[in-house]
């Protein structure tokens, strides 16, 4: 089996490390090899985030190399484009549509590209938004973006989705757990 | 049992496996989660020091009493540590002792990309290089075993892309049967008098070699023989991108990274047409190949300067016509035509940082600046960092300053430092500037956290690593007890009381101290940080000036419009009702309620 490359792209304090431990804990579940890799230290402090996902049967690099990502989500359409140079030609790109302003446009310093979703598809052929921020409010919980992301690329990923449903129970606390496993469903309907 | 681990969490794993009793460490990004994480073992006495050398003298103390001892880093946190370092070298150990170096290739949260592999040549100790999360956690437990085998410290060296990726780790049992701590006296070997040292250091010497012929017989250094074409010598993250873009190469892993096992290379350069090393960073392993004799290429084609990456090393073997390697373009950019708005790291809404700054701004001061989250000083709008070298060093730096300059321009200077960072080695900055009269002002940022490494107690903070309640140092006496005459407590969020307390400091002919008195906004201890109400702009009366956007607070949205002037807005989940913008407002736009 080939390595299969994921790329998760976002917001610091978005949920992008949680969703990338979902991931690499289903590929383990599933009995596969895996390694994720972020940089961390400046990412609460709202700055772009990236991380990467790697499953297969033997993998050795932690990092993704540009030009060979198999799959992009982005919470964010702005990071989505920052970032689609990592897809392979023919790689799928799954965004969230809902935009947040990076510290430089809030300012006034910088616009925040207006035709941002036309250049995406431009970009990407085989690029989705999808309204992210509204499935997770419907599931009860705005922050929940994460897991409606997991959930719009369960289909495509090579792990089974009763896996990652498994796994998202076990890591969430008591309550949250519904509104996660509600939101990787509105996710994968999306 | 297998777990996901980081190669952080792994090597906190190891450290309960080996039967560690003592960890030691100052936060240091990407070295910060190992202690937090060692906390779950509730057999490991775990503790937050005020700076490295102290984490590695205690360290040394458990370890002379015959504990296993782990102590952990961030490369630049070595600097700190290296005078102990050096010296525990001759001494050795008593229980095992191993100190975790992580460095930060490309400098993701550093201020240089120093090569921590030169200490271990440089103090003539083993280093080990774990290459994923399995042997963090493997090459932990070794180390130990090392250190008591040949009466040494052992290094174990991270990078970035080590500490931070996760990766499958099977689990073991911890070790049983490791002696009793208890006090051994011996005076000749521990007590470094020239005379003692005089005969420890041939001992040193001997080890090393002892290390080098060892090192060709153990497993961690293993030759893996493919094509004869191509040899490549690799340690750490770089065998993974080796292994990724050069599948049918040969390699030598090495997992001890110092001394090197110069039988073994010569076995391998042997058995291959062409050797290559491929190493981050300085060209640590090829240089001394080099100097046995052997030839070997590496940064010929190799960058020394910043990370490797898979592809940097495809398009490097590519270019020197290595068979089986092609070359990839970096795309970056070129899909997206127009440039993108940047999105760095900035400080949090309601972050008590951000009202200093702007006065300093104000008053067009001259910062000496310190690590932390309040480096971000430094970026627009707020801008008023002028230097900023390591931990501490904005109190030295000021006092140099006004031993030079101009009387009239010495009112400018102001050293800028935080709480985390004056007690980690900013005291003795602050003693120097009383006893030799320089008349800087110094501000110490008192958020009662160490935050840029993510919230971590400090001596200031009342709590220990592990959440017991302690002793809380009282900065303000304690820069009195330094000789400061003049020290004020002011609040950060009262923007008149901050710019008044600074300008009176700043035009005082002598040292002076303000506290700055708010806690970071990230502190979730109840009762430390507390959210006040939410601030709104009245439209109707906003007028355009864009006066609050100069505190750079992310709650705050500049609205353009077409054909006239825009407006602020202020976003009602991120803002934390700390005030600050309200104040910048002539025209009373900024308020509460609706």
């Amino acid at each position: 089996m080939k390595v299969f490359n994921i790329v998760i792209a976002g917001v610091g304090g978005q949920g992008v490390l949680l969703a990338s431990r979902v991931l690499a804990e289903s590929a383990l579940a599933c009995g596969m090899d895996v390694k994720q890799n972020e940089v961390h230290g400046m990412a609460q402090r709202g700055g772009s985030v990236i991380s990467f996902v790697r499953i297969g049967e033997r993998v050795y690099s932690p990092v993704v190399m540009p030009g060979s990502a198999d799959i992009l989500i982005s919470f964010e359409p702005l990071e989505a484009l920052r970032y689609v140079h990592y897809l392979k030609p023919g790689g799928k790109l799954v965004y969230n549509r809902a935009t947040i302003n990076p510290s430089t446009v809030a300012s006034g310093m910088a616009t925040y590209p207006p035709d941002v979703e036309e250049r995406i598809g431009r970009a990407c052929r085989d690029a989705h938004g999808i309204d992210a921020l509204a499935i997770a409010k419907e599931a009860g919980n705005a922050k929940a973006v994460n897991m409606v992301m997991v959930g719009s690329v369960m289909k495509n990923l090579p792990i089974d989705a009763k896996v990652v449903e498994g796994v998202v129970r076990e890591i969430s606390r008591d309550k949250g757990a519904e509104v996660n496993l509600r939101a990787l469903k509105g996710g994968a309907a999306a | 049992m297998k777990e996901i681990l980081s190669g952080n969490e792994a090597i906190a794993r190891g450290a309960f496996e080996a039967g560690v009793k003592v960890a030691t460490a100052y936060p240091g990004t990407p070295s910060t989660e190992i202690l937090e994480n060692i906390t779950r073992y509730k057999e490991i006495d775990s503790s937050w020091a005020p700076n490295e050398k102290v984490a590695l003298e205690v360290g040394i103390g458990a370890s002379f009493g015959g504990a296993r001892a782990l102590v952990t880093m961030k490369h630049v946190g070595v600097n700190v540590a290296a005078d102990p370092l050096f010296t525990l070298s001759y001494t050795g150990v008593g229980g095992g002792l191993v100190l975790v170096t992580a460095d930060d290739p490309e400098m993701h949260s550093s201020q240089n990309e120093q090569d921590n592999r030169n200490y271990a040549k440089f103090a003539k100790v083993p280093m080990l290089e774990p290459a994923d999360s399995r042997e963090c956690k493997e090459f932990t437990r070794l180390a130990f075993e090392l250190s008591e085998r040949f009466d040494t410290p052992v290094l174990l060296r991270t990078t970035t892309r080590i500490s931070h990726s996760k990766s499958i780790v099977p689990l073991n049992d911890p070790v049983a049967g490791l002696p009793a701590p208890k006090l051994v006296r011996n005076a000749a070997k521990l007590v470094m008098l020239p005379g003692n040292a005089r005969v420890r250091h041939p001992l040193v010497e001997e080890r090393i070699s002892k290390l080098s012929a060892y090192g060709a017989t153990m497993d961690i250094n293993r030759m893996e023989l493919r094509g004869s074409e191509v040899g490549i010598i690799t340690s750490g993250v770089a065998y993974q991108y080796v292994r990724e873009v050069l599948p049918e190469a040969s390699t030598l892993k090495l997992g001890m990274v110092h001394p090197l096992p110069f039988d073994l290379i010569r076995e391998f350069a042997a058995r291959v047409q062409t050797l290559y090393v491929v190493e981050e960073l300085d060209p640590f392993i090829e240089e001394q190949v080099r100097a046995a004799g052997i030839e070997a290429i590496g940064k010929e084609i190799l960058p020394i300067c910043g990370e490797l990456t898979p592809g940097i090393i495809r398009n490097a073997f590519a270019k020197a016509s290595v068979v089986g390697a092609n070359l990839v373009f970096a795309q970056e950019g070129q899909s997206q035509g127009l440039p993108l708005p940047s999105r760095p790291p900035s400080m949090c809404p309601g972050c008590p940082h951000r009202g200093v700054f702007f006065a300093l701004n104000q008053l067009k001061a001259y910062v000496t600046g310190d690590i932390g989250c309040y480096t971000l000083g430094f970026m627009p709008p707020l801008s008023a960092m002028d230097t900023c070298i390591c931990m501490g060093a904005s109190i030295g730096n000021a006092t140099g300053v006004v031993k030079v300059v101009a009387a009239e321009e010495r009112k400018q200077v102001v050293a800028v430092i935080g709480d985390s960072t004056f007690l980690h080695t900013g005291v003795a900055g602050l003693m120097d500037m009383v006893w030799n009269n320089a008349p800087a002002t110094v501000v110490i940022l008192d958020n009662r956290i160490t935050a840029m490494t993510g919230r971590q107690e400090n001596p200031a903070s009342g709590f220990t690593l592990t959440d017991q309640p302690a002793y809380r140092v009282d900065i303000p006496e304690l820069c009195r007890v330094l000789g400061v005459r003049n020290v004020r407590t002011v609040d950060p969020y009262d923007l008149e009381a901050t710019r008044k307390a600074l300008e009176e400091e700043m035009n005082r002919p002598e040292p002076s101290v303000i506290v700055t008195d708010r806690p970071c906004v990230l502190v979730k201890r109840e009762g430390v940080f507390e959210k006040g109400p939410v601030l709104t702009v009245f439209a109707e009366k906003c007028s355009g000036c864009r006066a609050c956007l100069k505190i750079g607070c992310p709650a705050i949205v500049w609205e353009p419009a077409e054909g006239r002037k825009g407006k602020a807005v202020i976003d009602m989940l991120l803002c934390t009702g700390c005030d600050v913008c309200r104040q910048l407002c002539k025209a009373g736009a900024i308020g509460r309620g609706k």
